[in-house]
């Protein structure tokens, strides 16, 4: 709207001005024709001047405005980009030996960094659910379950993380991510899985 | 001791027979001889020799309804494992035949009469004796509600109990249980001890916690849809059991009346992981496991006025889980890793006095899980790791001897029904997980429930009369 107005008041400008120069082609006056000549081409110079600084006036804000829309658009998508990475990072899930609840050599790093996102995210609070396969007794397998979940919790904790911040869970050999019999499965189903239990809307890279 | 491998009924080849003889215990005494007597199909008197079980014929009744009774009860007295159960070939010719001259027959059979008892049909008891009866069973309508069974002697040709029973109609929901009860006493007739007709056994499946009866019929769901259930336990009046349910993470107990089917949540539960409850036998309080933090401890709470929690065991840096009563009260076997892997152990009732009770060799026992303490006292049944699968182990409580039941396939959660003999458990022997029944004595095997995936079984006490079957 801003920029169409500015264009009207031009033209009105550049209508003006036309009506004048229409009486250039009539007779010069003999005796003012030097000054007159010369205020003439002053207005038309500052007209001119007015003209193009109007344009690039609102040429920039135009520019402005996309630009700031622009920026917003990219802010956000970076944004979301941050929390999917940031979530894809803090549900990566460690494992386990058969009736075991060690933590890895390999899977401490996988923690290390669930350490990191929550020391950059402050609000973040997390639930950690144990998991067993099915081989071993089904009500033991609960409490092996709750230590697996509980050797995550303190690995963090240790790491300088408030213990209120993450919740633990068992859930025992119920909940099985392969549902095969055969020691792939098995693997894949003796696991420590991490959920955002709230302040997950908007995570920071640690 | 192994048992497995045989699914029982009648042993007809002389191997076949000596086998059963030969794993069904150290009391067993039969010789060559008794095994073709046996064999035969004929026996002298009622002297039961051990491993040998009497013969009992189930006649046929002739009424609408009595049919099903009698299949019912047929099953019943079968699945008791205390009897050789006779099926007569075209049972009714020979009912018929020995129907007209039954009162005159009576009186051959050894001279004796029924005595008081008034007989409401006497028996051609010679014929049935060389079928191998000691037994025979006999069901006639008595009025439009009512049944009257009676219990032959036939070794002693004599009546030896009338029993009368109301029967609900056949399209009743308490058909069912009231002809079980009524197979318990004529169990009771003839040995004297009450049978497990009318128990039920309570297990999990597909997240949910389902009752049958001990025959495999009359499956109903008893838990909620909404949050999966494991661990059903009984109490021992039969009236209540108790299950856990998931709740976003948490173990929440519940109790559940059978004759109402409403259930209430237990005190102090469902802030953790509470799982694996178990009744006192007072049915006061419930023992369970509740996993936190610092681990898995077994603690109890007054379900009477729901409160009063108490915590059992401090395993800090172990755990220790899977209480069970003994009958009397006294005192509770539990799970415990304190010395590693998980192996059965026992405390007092208030925690008190823990000890190891099944015995292991350090390092190469494999993990010992799910105890249950017998309704007699004297045993308790979990299963064991052996090579890297599980297998159903008896604890004798006095001597502390530890024997393995089973062999073939996996083996786990054995529930004792009341008579101390049988137990349910789960095995996948025939391909995939499901419940089967074992008898202890002769090791006779039968499936529960033909179904995958049924799992933590629990027999009931025997239930009582006022427990409506309609859940």
């Amino acid at each position: 709207m801003k920029r169409v107005s500015l264009l009207l008041l031009g033209g009105l400008v550049v209508g003006a001005l036309g009506a004048c120069g229409g009486k250039k082609p009539e007779p010069p006056a003999p005796v003012s024709a030097g000054p007159d000549a010369d205020s003439l081409a002053r207005a038309q110079r500052a007209h001119d001047d007015s003209m193009k600084a109007a344009q690039e006036e609102a040429d920039r804000r135009a520019r402005e405005d996309a630009e700031r829309q622009r920026h917003i658009a990219d802010s956000l998508a970076a944004m979301g980009r941050t929390t999917d990475a940031v979530k894809t990072i803090l549900a990566t899930m460690i494992h386990f030996d058969y009736d075991k609840a060690i933590i890895r050599a390999g899977d401490a790093s996988v923690l290390d960094q669930k350490v990191a996102i929550l020391q950059a995210n402050p609000g973040l609070h997390i639930r950690i659910s144990g998991h067993c396969d099915e081989r071993g007794s089904d009500e033991y397998n609960l409490a092996l379950g709750n230590r697996r979940a509980t050797a995550a919790k303190q690995y963090i904790v240790s790491h300088g993380i408030d213990a209120g911040r993450i919740e633990t869970v068992s859930y025992g050999e119920e909940r099985p991510i392969d549902p095969g019999h055969n020691e792939e499965a098995w693997a894949k189903n003796r696991r420590d899985e991490t959920d955002v239990l709230s302040g997950g809307d908007a995570l920071k890279q640690p | 001791m192994r048992m497995d491998g045989r699914t029982g009924g009648r042993a007809v080849g002389t191997g076949v027979l000596l086998a059963a003889v030969l794993s069904a215990g150290p009391s067993v005494r039969l010789t060559a001889q008794d095994t073709s007597a046996v064999d035969r199909g004929v026996r002298i008197g009622i002297l039961y020799r051990p491993g040998v079980r009497p013969g009992i014929v189930v006649l046929t009744g002739r009424a609408p309804g009595l049919d099903s009774v009698r299949t019912i009860m047929a099953r019943d007295i079968d699945y008791s494992d205390r009897f050789e159960l006779i099926t007569l070939p075209g049972s009714d010719s020979i009912r018929l035949a020995a129907a007209p001259g039954a009162r005159p027959a009576a009186g051959t059979g050894s001279g004796k009469t029924g005595g008081g008892v008034a007989s409401a049909a006497g028996l051609n008891y010679p014929l049935y004796q060389a079928l191998g009866a000691d037994f025979a069973v006999a069901l006639t309508p008595a009025g439009a509600d009512s049944a009257v069974v009676t219990v032959h002697d036939v070794a002693g040709g004599a009546v030896r109990r009338e029993l009368r029973s109301r029967l609900p109609p056949l399209s009743d929901p308490g058909f069912r249980m009231a002809v079980h009860r009524l197979s318990d006493r004529v169990l009771e007739a003839t040995l004297g001890a009450p049978g497990i007709a009318a128990t039920r056994v309570l297990f999990v499946m597909d997240g949910k916690a389902y009752v049958i009866d001990q025959d495999g019929a009359d499956r109903r769901l008893v838990s909620s849809t909404d949050h999966a259930a494991m661990s059903p336990a009984w109490a021992q009046d039969g009236r209540r059991f108790s299950y856990m349910e998931f709740w976003q993470g948490h173990g929440r107990l519940f109790v559940q009346d059978v004759a109402t089917g409403k259930r209430a949540p237990v005190a102090t539960t469902g802030q953790a992981l509470d799982f694996t409850p178990a009744f006192s036998p007072d049915g006061k309080t419930l023992a369970f496991s509740r996993a936190i933090e610092e681990g898995t401890d077994v603690y109890t709470v007054n379900i009477k006025d729901g409160c009063c929690l108490q915590r059992l065991t401090v395993g800090r840096f172990y755990d220790n889980l899977s209480p069970t009563y003994s009958p009397d009260g006294q005192r509770i076997a539990f799970v415990s890793t304190r010395a590693g892997l998980p192996q059965i152990y026992v405390m007092a009732a208030d925690g008190t006095d823990q000890q190891l009770f099944a015995p292991f060799d350090y390092g190469a026992t494999g993990s010992s899980n799910a105890p249950e303490w017998s309704p007699d006292g004297q045993a308790v049944a979990f299963h064991r790791d052996v090579a890297g699968t599980l297998q159903v182990f008896v604890l004798d409580v006095r001597t502390r001897a530890v024997r393995q039941l089973t062999s073939v396939g996996r083996n786990e959660d054995p529930t004792w029904a009341p008579d101390s003999r049988h137990m349910a458990f789960v095995s996948d022997r025939s391909g995939y997980r499901q419940l089967w029944i074992i008898d202890l004595e002769p090791g006779r095997i039968r499936p529960l429930l033909q179904q995958s995936g049924a799992r933590l079984p629990a027999w009931s006490p025997r239930l009582p009369e006022t427990a409506p079957s309609t859940p």
